[in-house]
């Protein structure tokens, strides 16, 4: 019987194809469930989970919350905004304290890329990654591989192209992991200082002309533009940005296939997608959402399953 | 030793027509009544019940599948992970009189989920419990069938497997030693 190969879920990167093949398919399940009168299982209801978000989060943070509630599992949250963590207290010695308070599940957000593969190491529970810096987002990019597959069926053999920041993204990095681990082709577009030097050596195609890359894809996954960096200068302005790679109504509709649109939200409307594409029925963002919580209900399903009583 | 073979193709197509003579005696003409198998070798059962059902009186039956993995008590229990199947339901239970249907009743922890998850698709009217093969001495939890193809009297160490023609290529129940 299928179980994951890995006891914590840090990044796609360590993942198997068959682990992904398997959180896909449990999310089938999840998905049924969450849509009953009655959206509530109590598979885990012996389970405590910490939600701990040290960078600010709504909707993972919303979405992880609704999937361990949904399981029936117990719930404390954190945000470092109103912690210790400001009076200079040690990423372990604040997670050994909850911990004290026996908790199985730690749900975790960090600036510091390897943050979760460090704390895996130091304390006895299992660990989701919910984000660490600009190195991976794993639940996110197994929901835009769900709803891939949803969509169009399969994700292999599919073509599908990341816009956008790739430089800050670890949406981006987690989504090339997984879409080439389930067989897809994956292709990065944005302005020249947003993608990363060498990124090619991960197998990617690079292109920095938005109309050739929507042309190719079968997907355009459209990243959101971090208003937040516009101090550092990536490119001269938010008004050129949305001229140069901005997915308009006009750009779709120009195309001769008609493309799935996805992004992993919040949305800047009018930055990098247009109102009318966002709304359109080629986007399937908010299904993204929904899907979301039954991806995240089988990451943690599968998880607690290794957890020895 | 060797399986014992508890009913023969022609055997278990004289049972399943008893148990539907006794459901369409109990219920008639099936009036807001539904069919739910529980997953996953309760649906091969209940497919045959529909279809006999269907044949004698005429009434299609709305029948749904109904997992249970999520509701199970032996979750982290056993050495592996429960793997789901399919939930199909497209009607409203609320209301409704469901004949809950599986192949063999042997502790009863898995009829115990079905009804919890049953719930999950509202308040039913009343629920009773089709069971091809009752293992009287096993029983876990304090739970009895309605309606009863055969009992049998096993041991824990035995295993009783219900196999289907367009599953396993014959109808037959056989009784295996472990």
């Amino acid at each position: 019987m299928a179980e994951l190969s890995v006891d914590h879920l840090l990044g796609i990167k360590d993942l198997k194809t068959e682990d992904i093949q398997l959180i896909l398919e449990t999310a089938d399940n999840f998905k049924e469930v969450i849509n009953r009168p009655i959206k509530k299982v109590p598979s885990l209801r012996d389970i405590t989970i910490a939600n701990l978000f040290f960078e600010n989060s709504t909707r993972t943070k919303l979405s992880f919350e609704l999937a361990e509630k949904r399981l029936s599992a117990d719930v404390i949250n954190f945000s470092a905004a109103s912690s210790s963590v400001k009076k200079g207290e040690t990423l372990v010695d604040t997670v050994n304290n909850i911990l004290s308070m026996k908790v199985d599940m730690v749900v975790m957000r960090h600036p510091n890329p390897g943050a979760p593969v460090f704390l895996s190491k130091k304390i006895d529970a299992k660990i989701v990654n919910a984000g660490d810096g600009a190195h991976e987002h794993p639940t996110q990019a197994l929901l835009d591989a769900y709803s891939i597959r949803e969509k169009l069926g399969d994700a292999a053999g599919k073509k599908v192209v990341i816009v956008g920041d790739i430089l800050h993204s670890r949406v981006a990095l987690s989504n090339i992991y997984c879409l080439q681990k389930l067989g897809a082709e994956v292709m990065v577009c944005g302005p020249k200082t947003l993608i990363p030097k060498h990124i090619e050596k991960l197998g990617v195609k690079v292109e920095f002309d938005l109309m050739k890359a929507l042309n190719w894809c079968d997907v355009a996954n459209m990243l959101r533009i971090q208003l937040e960096r516009q101090e550092d200068k990536y490119f001269p302005s938010l008004r050129e940005y949305t001229m140069m790679y901005g997915l308009t109504g006009e750009r779709l509709s120009s195309l001769d296939k008609k493309i799935v649109v996805m992004h992993p939200g919040p949305i800047n409307r009018g930055v990098e997608i247009s109102s009318d594409v966002a709304d359109s029925d080629q986007a399937i963002i908010l299904d993204q959402v929904e899907n979301g919580v039954a991806v995240r209900m089988a990451v943690l399903y599968l998880l607690a399953a290794k957890i020895n009583r | 030793m060797d399986p014992r073979v508890l009913l023969t193709d022609k055997g278990l197509e004289h049972t399943l027509n008893r148990l539907c003579f006794e459901l369409i005696e109990n219920y008639q003409d099936f009036e807001n009544t539904v069919f739910i198998s529980l997953q996953p070798r309760g649906k091969y059962l209940g497919e045959r019940i529909e279809e006999i059902v269907f044949k004698q009186c005429g009434v299609k039956i709305p029948h749904g599948i109904l997992d249970i993995t999520f509701f199970r008590d032996d979750f982290r229990r056993s050495e592996r992970t429960i793997e789901p199947n399919q939930t199909k339901i497209d009607f409203l239970i609320e209301g409704k009189k469901v004949i809950m249907i599986d192949d063999v009743l042997y502790s009863g922890r898995s009829v115990r989920s079905g009804m919890d998850a049953l719930l999950a698709y509202g308040r039913p009217e009343k629920v009773e419990l089709l069971v091809l093969i009752d293992r009287k001495l096993t029983r876990h939890l304090p739970i009895a069938p309605n309606y009863v193809g055969r009992t049998v009297n096993t041991l824990d160490n035995q295993r009783v497997s219900v196999e289907w023609g367009d599953v396993e290529g014959e109808d037959k129940v056989v009784l295996l030693n472990q």
